[in-house]
Formats: structure tokens, sequence, C-alpha cells
């Protein structure tokens, strides 16, 4: 898991290196610091000359100027690491969510993608960052302090044997304590944040049936149990500063006691004033490295989970993936399906196809007709590759599609899914996604084709109207008409309409079917669609019900034997007495 | 300029007067806790900071004796000096462990309260608020800002406390032992504060920089994996990365450049403070040599007793007064997210002015009404009148909407001279075009809007006279957004009634039709919903809305396009269901299939905010107007 991560070091490994080793030179100069001062004390006790004063002091000021130099360095070589870091997980994690198929897609919710990329990353960054100067920092003072301690105060420093192990174990209990207790309450905090997020969206509901007290209520249960929940975790950690303030105050009182008594009976020999002075500023020193151990412990274990996270992203493998030998080179808009079987996943229980045999000549219009959940998706998104059959053939162009090469395959078969995404951008740009060579003449043919020139004409700039993120500005039936042009760039071979004219009325419905008749008869156009009118023309109608195929033909045929088709067909186009019986154009 | 000058001198009155509210508040919620806290840290960073003194008294007995080696007799004054500062620090570990304790529970009780204040306060919030805040913006009230608070309170104002009172302590501590040194420490610790505010105003405007292109590379990572989809449908992966690369290039470089700030002030203030340990030492050295006279509070003259616990002071002096310094500018834009929350709580609840309420009604032989507490399947609204007396109307479901106009910004309408009269027991289907003011119209029957001009009659009473909950009480509304809960699929459908027995809620389920794909769920009725039922098709999840509406039994129900994303089969189950609730209840229907309408009883054709057509189906075709076109021409508006 963690090597996943440091992978995309990458470049960065120098900057990344070369921080610890300058974090340990400040080390070793924060540790003499205390020392060199001991020693100018005793001079100044012993009443020495002025100009050894100087000495000391020009020594001293420049270990803090050495140190200044180590330390800048430092936080700038770390932030560059880290922040490098940081990118190139994110470039990585993207790039590797470019490589998905659908499959995999599906794994991870759209959100948690986006979480994975930002949050997550910012934990991984703070873990890498806290590894590379506290990891280092705080074992290098502590091993530092504790060696001049003792190269100082000889059997003084053996008070450390008692306070350390104390001070160890009290940390360790107290992060072994607080630690499940807190990764409990912070799935509840989610939860609590996740209930209030629905609760403003669904507002209209909650005040349309009068729920507020209700809400409330529900809600203040869950803020009273976060609230009893914290409260203990944090006590929990609330014990570190009593504890390390005993820990310090029995610092200074052995000193001080002891320190006292070493130096008095030796006569001075054995420690002196200025060495008692250094063994306080030593002794809080090692209190406080490890203080910053424990902090590095409590950070590492917090971004544990958001690393896993990252490197589950990192890891994951594409379902779908080019051939070797792939085939560049689509002859024709045929398409077959034989002996099909389908199911999203293998865990799947029930198979959202089964038996699927249709056979489709280039420049055919099909329609499909079926129910929520009758499987027309699923069969249509065969056809690109966006899913593999399970058990079976499709084939596109009498190849088997598993042998195209992707990108060929995909700039082939154009699909207008059912859920109409535009990007922000203006409306050029998002059409130029179908094809980046695109002509002014071309876009303007295809927005013809889809009925979309006139809207975009009507707006004051035109093909340079900006589009706002996720296209809010933009009609659900403009933003149809606009996908379908986006498609028809293309100049696929095979064109897809998954449900993409539910927001478009009936009339400009028939415009856009009677441009694909005239300009792009070549063109094989499958149509799914809820309304009958939208296929009633079709060269052949399939209708799906519960992931089969239940009958196959035109209208006229379907009418007379397909009982489904004609229960729906009249439900939509109830007639009137005597009225009128005008479908369409 | 000249703005932001402004700005600037308002910001800290504004920022005082929240910080003043904050722990008003906080003293509210805890006048007997807080002053304890606040004693006890207190008293923590007080005893902290003397150890100095006991020390210099240690060095001076440490001095008489040392020549003679006799510690037998320096012993027992030591051991006394050292017994009294043991003494102060058992009260301050005693002092500190409380003080801590405290403020865990200070906080989290804080936090708690301020909580169901913005989240009781937001349920009384008009439905216009929630319709003009992006629904994210909300939720950082409660993530973001609640978190600068707990910070605020729990680490950066205690921080800030003890320190202030160590700097205070040490201060006049240093005083007592000698002034020369004093103003050196002082000369140096302005210095530092100096190069502080200097650099530090770099790192904020890099950290600025650094979160604006956080939010830009956040937005493009949303976007795109969001219609990660269409961008594999159309190749555009290589594209989809080439732009990535721009704005992730961009957040490193203004991220590494914040940080690298951030990181170098450390090594630069406490190597600053280095300097002026050296300077500290190397005056003290010179005044003991040149046995300068001492200038002191305390009257002592210059010793080794002096300059030893000088230097240790001046790590303390400066390393506090540096923590004061951050404390005040985090506390500075902590106060931020607090001004936030107040705002939210002091927002403007729903008025409310309604006093007729709807209550079960036992229709008596003679005609009258009379209220009771059982459910008798009869409502009727009780009106007080200001004489007392109180008058009962049987609830009926005669909706008048009588010369509305309304408009939801000043100067914008939306709905001109609308004059709607539903019988008990009619069918009304509003068509027109998207933005033609049908869903408007819904959204004041309930006064989740309340009109501009002109009256709304429930049956002959003004809504404004009802109160809003049994108004709303009254109607059944089915939206196309379907909003359902986190919970199981029964209590989705419960919560249009809490009472209703599992029976009663099955029975809606399959009036609604949707009983059939809910036993084939994995638990059935007990299959757990979430994400607004995200592991629901869209059609799944309207029966759902659907049966929850049937399950409260309104008088009234109002369809909003509520089967537009079923397919026309399954709408033909549903159709059923609903006709067989319709029975005897008013309904108002907004739906752009034609199947839908063409049983109402009137249909009511609205074009840019106005009534154009009114009538049956057949009057209407007749017409040969607007209607007749779209059933024509179109089966289904836009």
């Amino acid at each position: 898991m963690y090597k996943t991560l440091l992978k995309s070091v990458g470049k960065y490994k120098k900057t990344a290196i070369a921080t610890p080793i300058i974090i340990a030179g400040e080390s070793v100069i924060e540790a003499l610091i205390p020392f060199t001062t001991a020693k100018l004390v005793d001079e100044i006790r012993a009443g020495c000359e002025y100009s050894v004063i100087v000495k000391y002091g020009a020594i001293l000021f420049l270990m803090a100027c050495l140190s200044l130099v180590l330390g800048g360095a430092a936080g700038y070589t770390s932030a560059i690491a880290a922040c490098g870091f940081a990118r190139n997980l994110r470039r990585d994690m993207f790039h590797k969510v470019q490589t998905y198929s659908f499959e995999n897609i599906d794994k991870f919710s759209s959100s948690s993608l986006v979480t994975r990329m930002t949050t997550d990353v910012t934990f991984a960054q703070n873990a890498f960052i806290t590894v590379i100067r506290l990891a280092i920092r705080s074992p290098l003072v502590f091993l530092f302090a504790i060696i001049m301690a003792y190269i100082m105060g000889g059997s003084l420093s053996a008070m450390f044997v008692v306070i350390v192990p104390l001070l160890v174990f009290g940390l360790y209990m107290i992060a072994k304590k607080a630690m499940p207790a807190f990764h409990s309450v912070f799935h509840k905090y989610d939860r609590m944040n996740e209930s209030i997020e629905e609760n403003v969206i669904a507002i209209r509901a909650v005040k349309g049936f009068a729920r507020e007290e209700y809400e409330k209520q529900k809600f203040n249960n869950a803020a009273l149990e976060i609230k009893r929940d914290f409260t203990k975790a944090e006590r929990i950690v609330a014990l570190t500063a009593p504890l390390m303030q005993t820990c310090v105050y029995l610092n200074m009182l052995i000193v001080l006691f002891f320190g006292s008594k070493i130096a008095i009976s030796s006569m001075g020999l054995d420690l002196d004033v200025g060495q008692i002075s250094a063994m306080l500023t030593y002794g809080v020193q090692i209190l406080i490295s490890l203080n910053m151990l424990s902090m590095v412990y409590v950070i590492l274990t917090i971004s544990v989970e958001s690393i896993r996270r990252i490197s589950e992203v990192l890891e994951e493998e594409p379902v779908i993936t080019n051939p070797e030998n792939a085939i560049y080179e689509v002859k024709d808009g045929s398409v077959d399906f034989i002996g099909v079987n389908f199911k999203y996943s293998a865990h799947a229980e029930r198979y959202a196809l089964q038996n699927i045999d249709l056979h489709i000549k280039s420049g055919e219009t099909v329609g499909i007709l079926g129910g929520t959940g009758s499987g027309k998706s699923s069969l249509v998104q065969l056809i690109p590759r966006l899913y593999d059959a399970t058990e079976g053939v499709v084939k596109v162009g009498g190849v088997d599609v598993r042998q195209y090469d992707l990108e060929t395959l995909r700039n082939n078969v154009a699909v207008v899914l059912q859920k109409n995404v535009l990007f922000s951008g203006t409306i050029k740009e998002n059409l130029l996604w179908g094809n980046e060579n695109a002509t002014e003449e071309e876009i303007r043919e295809a927005c013809r084709l889809a009925c979309a020139d006139e809207f975009i004409n009507s707006f004051p700039d035109g093909y340079d109207t900006k589009i706002e993120q996720n296209g809010t500005n933009v009609s659900g039936g403009q933003k149809q008409r606009l996908t379908i042009a986006r498609a028809l760039l293309k100049k696929p071979k095979i064109l897809i309409l998954d449900d993409s004219t539910s927001a478009v009325d009936t009339r400009t419905d028939a415009k856009i079917r009677k441009s694909f008749r005239e300009y792009i008869p070549s063109t094989t156009k499958i149509i799914i669609a809820q309304r009958v009118a939208s296929v009633i023309d079709a060269d052949k109608i399939v209708i799906m019900d519960g992931g089969s195929i239940v009958d196959i033909g035109t209208h006229d045929e379907l009418m007379e034997r397909c009982e489904i088709y004609r229960e729906t067909y009249d439900q939509q186009m109830k007639k009137a007495e005597g009225g009128v019986a005008n479908v369409g154009v | 300029m000249s703005g932001s000058e402004v700005m600037k001198k308002e910001k800290p009155k504004a920022k005082l007067g929240t910080f003043l509210r904050l722990i008003k508040t906080l003293y509210s919620y805890y006048p007997v806790l807080l002053p304890v806290t606040a004693f006890c840290f207190i008293f923590t960073a007080a005893v902290s900071s003397i150890p100095p003194l006991f020390f210099q008294q240690v060095i001076l007995v440490i001095d008489d004796s040392i020549h003679t080696g006799d510690w037998a007799s320096a012993m027992p004054i030591i051991l006394s000096k050292l017994s009294i500062l043991a003494l102060f620090y058992l009260l301050a570990i005693i002092s500190i462990t409380i003080s801590r304790q405290l403020i865990v529970v200070i906080t989290q009780g804080f936090l708690y309260r301020i909580r169901r204040a913005m989240f009781d306060g937001m349920q009384e919030l008009p439905i216009r608020y929630f319709d003009t805040h992006k629904h994210g913006d909300i939720m950082s009230y409660y993530t973001n800002d609640t978190d600068t608070m707990r910070q605020l309170i729990s680490e950066s104002l205690p921080m800030l406390l003890q320190s202030a009172v160590i700097v205070l302590t040490v201060f006049f501590i240093m005083l007592y032992f000698c002034v020369w040194l004093t103003l050196l420490v002082v000369v140096g610790v302005i210095a530092m504060l100096l190069v502080t505010r200097k650099l530090g105003g770099g790192s904020a405007r890099y950290f600025k920089r650094q979160q604006k292109s956080l939010g830009e590379v956040e937005g493009f990572i949303q976007e795109m994996m969001n219609g990660q989809r269409v961008i594999k449908v159309f190749n555009h992966e290589t594209q989809a990365e080439a732009d990535f690369a721009r704005v992730n290039d961009v957040l490193y470089e203004d991220s590494y450049r914040a940080n690298a700030h951030a990181n170098m002030l450390g090594p630069i203030i406490i190597n600053i403070g280095n300097v002026l340990y050296v300077l500290v030492a190397m005056l003290g050295g010179l005044l003991l040599i040149a046995k300068t006279p001492n200038l002191a509070l305390s009257g002592l003259p210059i010793g080794i007793d002096i300059v030893v616990p000088f230097l240790n002071m001046t790590k303390q002096f400066t390393g506090n007064v540096n923590t004061v310094a951050q404390q005040v500018n985090s506390i500075v834009m902590g106060l931020a997210g607090a001004e936030r929350v107040f705002a939210l709580m002091d927002e403007e609840p729903e008025t409310d002015n309604g006093y007729v309420t709807l209550v079960n009604a036992k229709i008596q032989p003679d005609g009258t009404i009379t209220e009771t507490t059982e459910r008798t399947g009869h409502w009727a609204w009780r009106h007080p009148h200001s004489d007392g007396t109180v008058t009962y109307t049987p609830l009926a479901g005669d909706v008048i909407l009588d010369h509305v106009d309304f408009s939801y910004e000043d100067g914008n309408p939306v709905l001109f001279d609308i004059t709607v009269h539903a019988k008990p027991g009619q069918k009304v289907a509003f068509v027109g075009a998207t933005g033609a003011g049908k869903t408007t119209i819904t959204n004041l029957i309930n006064r989740f809007y309340d009109i501009s001009d002109g009256k709304i009659r429930y049956d002959g009473i003004n809504i404004n006279k009802i109160k809003k909950a049994d108004l709303r009480r009254s109607l059944g509304i089915v939206l196309q957004d379907t909003n359902l809960f986190s919970g199981t699929v029964i209590d989705n459908i419960r919560y249009g009634r809490l009472d209703a027995t599992d029976e009663e809620c099955i029975a809606a389920a399959k009036l609604a039709g949707a009983d059939d794909f809910i036993t084939r769920l994995p638990e059935g009725y007990q299959t757990v919903l979430y994400g607004n039922g995200a592991n629901l098709s869209q059609g799944q999840r309207q029966l759902i809305a659907i049966a929850r509406a049937a399950v409260a039994d309104p008088p009234v129900m109002i369809l909003d396009e509520a089967t537009s994303s079923i397919d026309t089969r399954t709408e033909a189950i549903v159709q059923r269901g609903m006709d067989q609730l319709m029975k005897g209840r008013t309904v108002f229907v907004i739906a752009h299939r034609l199947s839908t309408i063409m049983n109402s009883d009137v249909i009511i054709v609205l074009d840019h905010g106005r009534i154009i057509e009114r009538g049956s189906h057949d009057e209407l075709i007749a017409k040969r107007g607007t209607y007749y076109r779209l059933y024509t021409g179109a089966f289904e508006l836009e």
C-alpha cells in the first residue's frame, strides 16, 4: 500500500531525501547550543576575560546562523517535496481513472473519487511531510540530547531512565485508548453530516409533510451521541498535558536537587551551575521530542485510511483494455449480438441481459422499447465496449468488438448516454469533443441536424456562449440536443441514442429523426425511447422486458402480434372520438 | 483601494463584536465551568513561570557551599526550597488536569448546542433561503465553520490565555532580576515580531492563492469524475489529462510557495530566539565582569545566580510572545467561522401568523361538527374568532386562487392574475412550457412562498390565516425531485404519516404500484436506502414517493410531473392506483404526458405566467387554440 503511493514521489525523491539530511544537521546544532552555552557560563563564573565571552558569543552566533540556514533550507525542500508528492499523486490518480472502464468507475462512486483525489491526498501530503520532518527530527533530537546530557551530566542523566519510559508508556496508553474511540466517532460524524445534507436537499419534503419537529428530534439524538463520544475520546487525549507537565516538573526537581548535590559534593568538579542549566534545557528537549513522536504516530494513524483509499484507486486494473494486434478500421455499421448474456459484475445475482440474439444491418434505424430495468441501456453499452458481455459475442462491422482498437471503435460508435453531461466551457468547446478538428461548417451542420442551431443562435454569444458547471444554464431539452450534435460530429458509423429526446417535444423529435433519415442515411441508428412515436417509423423495433428480447418487428407487425407493444401504443396514442389522429410530421 | 481600506477599519470592530458574542454565549452555557477553567489555565501558566525564582535561590546556595563541599548543611535548605516548588507543581498538575478536562467538556457542549441552534433554526427558515443558497455552502456551516470554532475554543483561546499570562509573569520576574537584561530581551522580541509581521504577510498572500487554485482543482476533478463516462465515450482521456495537468501544476506552484513561506518562518523565529539567547549571555557576562551595579525590582546585585536563570527565562519569554502573536492571528481567522455561524442563527425564520388548525372531526347526527381526538377519517378547520367563539368548517378540498400575482424577486413578476377554482374532488391539470409558472403555483398553495397580490382560499378560509404546518398536512405533494431519506423503504413510506402501521404502509405501496418491485428487493421493505435512494432507479424512487403521499392520506394532492421518469407501462399501473386515491380528493396535477392530463375535469394552459386557456379536454380541442396545437403536434411539452 505504501509502496504504491511512494512510486508517485518521482522526481521529488531528491528533495525528499535531502530534507531529513538537512534536518539531521539542524538537530546536531540544536544539541550543541546548550552545551556550548554551559561552557560559556562556566567561563563567566570562573571569571574570564571579556574576549572569551566574545569568542563564545561568536561561536554561538554562528551556530544560530547555521541553524537558521539549515532550518530554512529544510523548510523549503520539505515544502517542495510534499507539494510535489501531492501533485504527482493527483496526476497519477487522474491518469489511472482515465484508463478505467465503466465497470471500474461503477466500483467507486464519482463523489468518492473526488474525495480521494482531494481530501485524502491532503492527508497523505501531511503524513508525508510529517515523516520527512518530524519523524526524522524527533528521534535525532532525542538521541543527541540524551548523548549530550550524558556527556555533560554523567550520573545525573540516569534520571532519564525513569522519566523517559514513564512518558513513553503514558503516551502509548493514551494513544491506544484514544485512537479506537476517535475512529468510531469519525464515522458517526460523517453520518451526521450526511443526514444534515439530506435534510437540506429534501427540505421540501420536510416542510411539505410538516416534519420539522420530527427532524429536530432526530438531529438532537445524533448530535447528543456525537457530543458524548467526542467528549469521551478527547478527555482521554487531554491527559497528555498533565502527563507531559509531570515529567517536565520531575525533570526540574530532580536536576535541581541531585544536580546541587553532585555540584556541591564534588566541589564543582563533576558538575557546575552551567551544566545544571544545560541539563534543564536538554530535559525539556528530550520530553518535547517524545511528545512530537507521539504526534507523528497520531498523524500517521489518522492518514492510514486516506492512504488506503488512494492506493485502491492506483492499484485498480482496468477491466477493458486494448487487445494485441488491434484492428484499426471499422468496415460498416452492422451490429450483431450472438448468444449474449451480461451481468454488471461477477458478484451480481441477476443477469441484466439474457440470450440476446440480434442482427442489425448497416444503415438501419432500430428502435428499442421497454420498461424500467428491461436492459435497453445495458444492451447498447456493449456495442462500443463500455462493458463486455459475460458470455457470447458482440460484433460490429462483422468483427468481434474485442478485437478493435478501443479508440477506433469508440470513434465509430457514438453514444448519447441517458445522463447528459456538458462541461464548463463554451458550447463550441463542448461540441469539439466530438471531433477536435471539426470546421465551423461541420459544427453548424451537426447542430442543424440536431435541431440545436435555432436556440444557439438565439443566445447573444451564440456558439461562444459559456456553459456553467454541470450545464445549469441550459434547459433539459437544449442539453439533449447539444449532446446529440456532439455525437454527430464524430461522423460515426453507428449512432446510439439512449432516451436522448425525452425532454424534447415531439415535433422537434420528429424533425431530428427526419434529418437523420435524409442526411446520414448510411449511419446505423439505434434509438432507445419511451415514446412509441419516436420509433414508430424504424426499420425494426426491439421490445425488451426483464433483460430479454420479447419481440422484434416493424410497427405493423408488432401491433398485430405483440401485446405489450399494443398496450403501450394505445396508452400513448389515445384517440379522441372523431378526433385527430395526426401523429408527428 | 479605499474600499479595502474601509473594510480593514471595519474588520477589527466587527471581529471584536463577534468575539464578545462568542464569549458571552460560552458564558451563558457554562456560567460556572467557564470561569473555573479560565482560572485553572491562568494558575497553571503562572506556576510554570516561577521556577527561575527557585533556580536562582538554589544557585545562591550552591555558590555558598561549592567551595566547602558541604552538602550536609546545604541539603536541608535546598530540600525545603524544592519542597515548596514541588507543592506549587502539584497544584499546577491538578489545575492543568482540571482545566484540560473541563475545556473538552465545554467545547463539545458548546458545539452540541450550536449545532442544535443552527439545525433547529434552519428547520424554521423559509424555502426561499434554500432555493437561494447552494447546499454546499450551507453544509460548510456545519463542517468548516464549526470545526474552526472548535479549534478556537479548545486550542487557540487557552493557548493565548496561558501564553499571555506567562509573558506577563516572566516579564515581571525578569524586571525583578535585572532591568538591563530585560530591556535587551524586549528589544529582541520587538525585532522578532516585526520580522514575523513582514514574513507573515507574504505567507498569507500565498495561502490565499493556494486556496483559490485548490478550489479550481477540486471543481475540475468534480466535473470530470461526474462526466467520466462521457469522457470515455468521446475518447477524451488524453485531452482531459492535459487540461488537468494545467490546473494541477498551478496548484503545485501556489502550494509549495505558501508552505515554504510558512515552514521557513519557524526556524527564523527560533533562531532569532537563539541569537537573543546569545546576546543575553554576552551582556550578562559583560555586566558581571564589569561589576556593573544592578537595576532591579529585587535590589539584588548581578551575579551568576541572576544571569543563568535569565537565560532560561529568555527562551520562555520569546517562545511565549511568539505563541501569543500566532494565536491572535489564528483567532482572528477563526472568528470568521463564528461570524458565519452566528449569521445563520440570526436568519429570519418563516413567519407564521396562522391560527386556524386542522382537527379530527365527528359529524353529529344533526349535522354539526365537533372536535375529537380519534382518527375518524373526517377533518375540519378549527377557526377561533376574536370574540372567543370557534367555528368548524369541514375539510372538503375546495381551493380558490383569486387574482393571484407573484414574483420571486421584486420587479420580476412570474404569475399574473391567476384565477382558478378547484371544487372538491376535481382534477385540475396545469399545462404549459417550462417556465410557464406551473411549479410556482404549487409553491404558493402550500405557502412555500407567499403571494404578492390576490388571495388563495382553502375551503373558504384565507390560507394566510391557516397555520402552515396544518395547511401542509392537508396537502399531499409529490415533486419531480423525489427527496427520500436514508433508512428502510418502509420508514420512507411511513414518513407520510408517522403513526401509520406496517399494514397501512404496505397498502399504500400497493396502491402506488410500488409493492411489486419492493418485494423483489434484497430485503424487501426492510431494504435500506441511502443517498436519496441512489440504489433504486428514478422510476422506483417516484413510486415510493407516491406511496408516501398515499399513506399521508391528504384531502388535496399536488402532483408535480410525478410520473415523467417512469416508463409508460409502469405509469399505467400507477395511474390506476392514483385514480383510486383521487376519488373524493381535489388534485392539482402538473404533467407533460397527455395520458396524465386527459381525464382531468379542468385543464389550465399557462404561458409566461398567465392563463391563456381553460376548459375540459373536449372544450379545448373544440377551441383549436394552444392546447389543440399541443395535442395534435406534440404529446409532451418541453
